[in-house]
């Protein structure tokens, strides 16, 4: 923990306890995402990286019997507050899910729909934005002469981009990622993980992921996850190459049950 | 034991082709009412059936225009009453309630009253629209045909709003959309196409209705297009012409009856065809 | 800035609103049932209060007389729903095993629509397509079969007139085979696969698996199916009206015309003038909706467990 001075807290989680109804599903979560650098969070499946992830954009608020303990700090307010505007909450913090989810409607107006929500309308000022969207993403020059066609009917890799493209338009300060390339081919994989590198410049980024050299290649910190405790949060390069605890070492290494 | 084997096997064999003079029996009845009603029907289709009035008893000549335009009236106003009450019935049931103890019982009721005797809604109108007023009218045939669609546009509303992924809605969320937003730009785009189906399959039920029309809209020989008048529907024409002693309403009848069955028909087919499209894409 | 809190404000107001609007609507519903019980009960009351149960057990119908007894009209309904039951059930169940376990994937969509199709030919049309075409055939060619072979029963005494209970039966029966056996349908596809493979593996023939494993596993459901057939039939009208030939005498035979509840207030709601006739006949309206409702009831809760399961998964 030496140079972690060069960026500043983001996010800081203190204390999290999360409860599907009476199932709880994290304990006393306790870590800091730094400011425009990749948090990436590893561990076996169904050990709540999910669910961590989501308590983030206070998703789980959708559905009843969801309960949060402690706190997350999102530029000194906690986000667990009840009189929190969830709606503001969302715009700050983008999110990409597991499997592509365009919207039933053409390329652009997917992209076009958080700008309007942040009140954009006039239409010169609209093309600008998706472009410039779609550019950050690397997809403009595959998809351009195809605004006006169903988002449904991209390839999935595209269709991942497209959401991401989508997740930045609104210039979000944060955007998590949960596992975005488990649904793709290696090609689209590389293409998104390209893009992360250059999203970091401008966004905070937390990425779920099932593929340990994709942490590896990606993130500059890394979370072990396991049965809904965090393990170990370190850099990643030492998690990577000199963990501190025998289960970190034991699942990063593939010796893991 | 060979015995026992070709018996079992005899047995099987017969069995299933019982299933088989089943599903015959089924579309065997299918296509004999409708080359009855084609054949009966297509001859009184020409220009006057749909242009002029009814002639008198025994007289030749004349038509079904005021049945016709009174079924398009009415099941019109049906529609403009009963769809958006069942959309948004049906967006309350998938999109707010869908564990709450409050939706399923409406569900519940919903799936009774789809079932119900169309009979007893006739009733009902005529109880709380008719008699206070003191006359039939093509509000309360609408009326009538308005509460007998409303659960079936309900349900499938419903059914169709849940087609939609929960990721979907979420991903909508997520940039910050409030929930009203994502219902309406995200979620009701997802279902258009079904919700206009589960519409139009609603539309084609209450065109054919007759038995809560009988008290609720009555009839008329006339054209009327005052919607607080008694007013003439095609179905119930036909309900009066085939039960008269004259040929001549017999031949009418049966145009109104292939008017109705085969629009009836036709907007069936289409809609499983627009529903197979889209889960072939 | 500003802008923004004022469209936060906003979106909540329009969310509270929306939410607002559409539970009304759900809400309608309710209140829409508990409506359609209450005016029919306030409308019938002096029914009700004239007749007592008499009306239930009283065979003299004479609106002439002011004399009301239901019992043809509600013997009627019971006897035509039975006869409907009977012929599709079995019907039903086979197309049902014909769509899932027997029909070539190709063909199952055509049949199973085609089937589905019958449903959606309106009433009337059953109605006058029975009264015109099938009413002359049966009584050229069955009904008098009938009454030479099977007359020793005093159910298929009288004259071979084509309409009457058993046509109205028939009729009806084809129309609610759509609605049973596309419940039976969706039941048996609910059947786990492995324990039909399970049949398979010892050996037994198709057959043998649907009897022994399919049919059991379905029993509740196609006892739902049946009853939602029931439901249908009990207040099926414009298809009874012109089958039956409303006579509001009794008789044990099934080929003589007579009446049903729901045939009772098609002929003659119209034409009741005086209060008291018109509060009979609603009263013949309450114990229709009363039993459907019921049997409707009834139908649901035991299909229920059969509804392809719908629970949220998460993203
Ligand atoms: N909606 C839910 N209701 C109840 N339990 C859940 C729900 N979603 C996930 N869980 C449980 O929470 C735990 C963590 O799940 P999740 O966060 O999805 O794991 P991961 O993403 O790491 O694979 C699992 O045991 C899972 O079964
Ligand atoms: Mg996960």
């Amino acid at each position: 923990m030496n140079d972690n001075n060069n960026h500043n807290d983001k996010i800081i989680i203190k204390g999290l306890n999360f409860y599907y109804g009476s199932k709880q599903a994290l304990y006393n979560v306790t870590i800091a995402v730094k400011e425009n650098e990749v948090t990436a969070l590893i561990g076996p499946s169904g050990c709540g990286k999910t669910t961590f992830l989501r308590c983030l954009n206070r998703m789980h608020d959708l559905y009843a019997g969801n309960r949060y303990e402690g706190e997350i700090i999102l530029d000194n307010a906690n986000i667990l507050d009840k009189g929190l505007d969830l709606i503001k909450l969302r715009s700050k913090i983008g999110m990409v899910f597991q499997k592509p989810t365009p919207f039933p409607m053409s390329v652009f107006d997917n992209i076009a729909f958080g700008l309007k929500l942040n009140g954009i309308s006039k239409k010169s000022e609209l093309a600008a934005l998706v472009e410039k969207a779609l550019k950050d993403s690397a997809l403009w020059d595959e998809i351009k002469d195809r605004l006006n066609e169903s988002a449904l009917s991209l390839s999935g890799g595209q269709q991942q981009r497209l959401c991401i493209a989508r997740a930045i338009a609104v210039q979000p300060d944060v955007i998590l990622m949960d596992e975005p390339c488990s649904a793709l081919d290696p090609v689209a994989t590389a293409k998104i993980e390209d893009m992360m590198t250059e999203l970091k410049r401008n966004y905070t980024v937390v990425i779920v992921t099932h593929n340990m050299q994709q942490a590896a290649r990606v993130s500059e910190w890394t979370g072990f996850f396991m049965m809904g405790e965090v393990k170990e949060f370190d850099k990643t390069q030492k998690i990577f190459t000199t963990p501190s605890n025998q289960m970190t070492e034991d699942y990063i290494t593939g010796r893991f049950g | 034991m060979s015995k026992r084997y070709l018996m079992r096997r005899v047995f099987n064999c017969a069995a299933l082709s019982g299933s088989l003079l089943c599903a015959v029996f089924g579309i065997f009845f299918l296509f004999w009412i409708l080359k009855d009603v084609f054949s009966s029907g297509i001859g009184a289709m020409d220009m006057a059936f749909f242009t002029e009035l009814p002639s008198p008893p025994g007289v030749a000549g004349g038509g079904l225009a005021n049945a016709i335009w009174g079924t398009v009236l009415i099941t019109g106003m049906a529609t403009v009453i009963g769809v958006p009450a069942g959309i948004l019935a049906g967006t309350y049931l998938s999109e707010y309630g869908r564990k709450k103890r409050f939706a399923s019982v409406v569900r519940f009721l919903c799936d009774i009253l789809v079932s119900a005797p169309s009979i007893v809604i006739g009733i009902f109108v005529y109880a709380v629209l008719v008699k206070p007023f003191k006359g039939f009218s093509a509000v309360a045939g609408a009326l009538a045909l308005a509460i007998i669609m409303l659960p079936v546009v309900v349900r499938t509303a419903e059914e169709m709003l849940k087609l939609v992924p929960d990721a979907t809605r979420e991903a909508a969320l997520a940039l910050g959309a409030p929930h009203w937003k994502v219902t309406l730009q995200v979620v009701y785009r997802g279902a258009f196409r079904g919700i206009i189906t589960g519409v139009m399959l609603a539309v084609a039920r209450i065109s054919g209705e007759t038995a809560p029309l009988l008290f609720t809209s009555f009839n008329n020989a006339f054209w009327n297009s005052n919607i607080t008048e008694p007013t003439a529907s095609l179905t119930v024409t036909i309900f009066n012409y085939a039960m008269g002693p004259y040929d001549d309403w017999h031949a009418k009848a049966w145009g109104g009856a292939f008017i109705i069955t085969f629009t009836v028909l036709f907007i069936n087919i289409l809609s499983r065809l627009l529903l197979r499209g889209r889960t072939g894409s | 800035m500003m802008r923004i809190l004022d469209r936060h404000k906003r979106d909540r107001f329009a969310d509270f609103l929306f939410k607002g609007v559409s539970s009304f609507f759900a809400l309608l519903i309710i209140v829409l049932m508990l409506f359609l019980f209450v005016v029919l009960a306030i409308e019938s009351a002096p029914a009700i209060k004239a007749f007592g149960f008499k009306f239930i057990y009283s065979t003299d119908w004479n609106p002439v007389r002011a004399s009301f007894g239901a019992l043809p009209a509600i013997y009627g309904t019971i006897v035509l729903s039975a006869i409907a039951i009977v012929i599709a059930v079995p019907v039903s169940i086979g197309i049902a095993v014909f769509l899932t376990e027997m029909a070539p994937k190709k063909i199952r969509g055509p049949v199973g629509a085609a089937i589905e199709l019958l449903a959606s030919i309106p009433s009337i049309i059953y109605g006058m397509w029975g009264l015109f075409v099938f009413a002359p055939f049966l009584s050229a060619y069955v009904e008098p079969f009938l009454i030479e072979n099977f007359g020793f029963l005093p159910l298929f005494r009288g004259t071979p007139l084509g309409i009457g209970m058993l046509p109205a039966g028939f009729i009806l029966a084809i129309m609610i085979i759509p609605f049973i056996s596309s419940v039976i349908r969706d039941v048996f596809l609910m059947v786990p696969p492995m324990l039909k493979e399970s049949g398979y593996g010892m050996g037994a023939t198709k057959f043998e698996v649907i009897w022994n494993i399919v049919i059991p596993f379905a029993r509740s459901g196609i006892m739902g199916a049946v009853i939602l057939g029931l439901g249908r039939a009990l207040g099926e009208t414009m298809a009874v009206t012109f089958m039956i030939g409303n006579s509001h005498d009794l008789s044990i035979s099934l080929l003589d015309p007579a009446t049903s509840i729901s045939a009772t207030l098609a002929n003659e709601f119209t034409e009741a003038v005086d209060d008291i006739y018109l509060s009979g006949l609603v009263e013949l309206g309450l114990i229709l909706f009363a039993i459907t409702f019921v049997v409707l009831a009834l139908s649901k809760l035991m299909t229920m467990r059969f509804a392809p399961q719908k629970g949220r998964g998460k993203a």
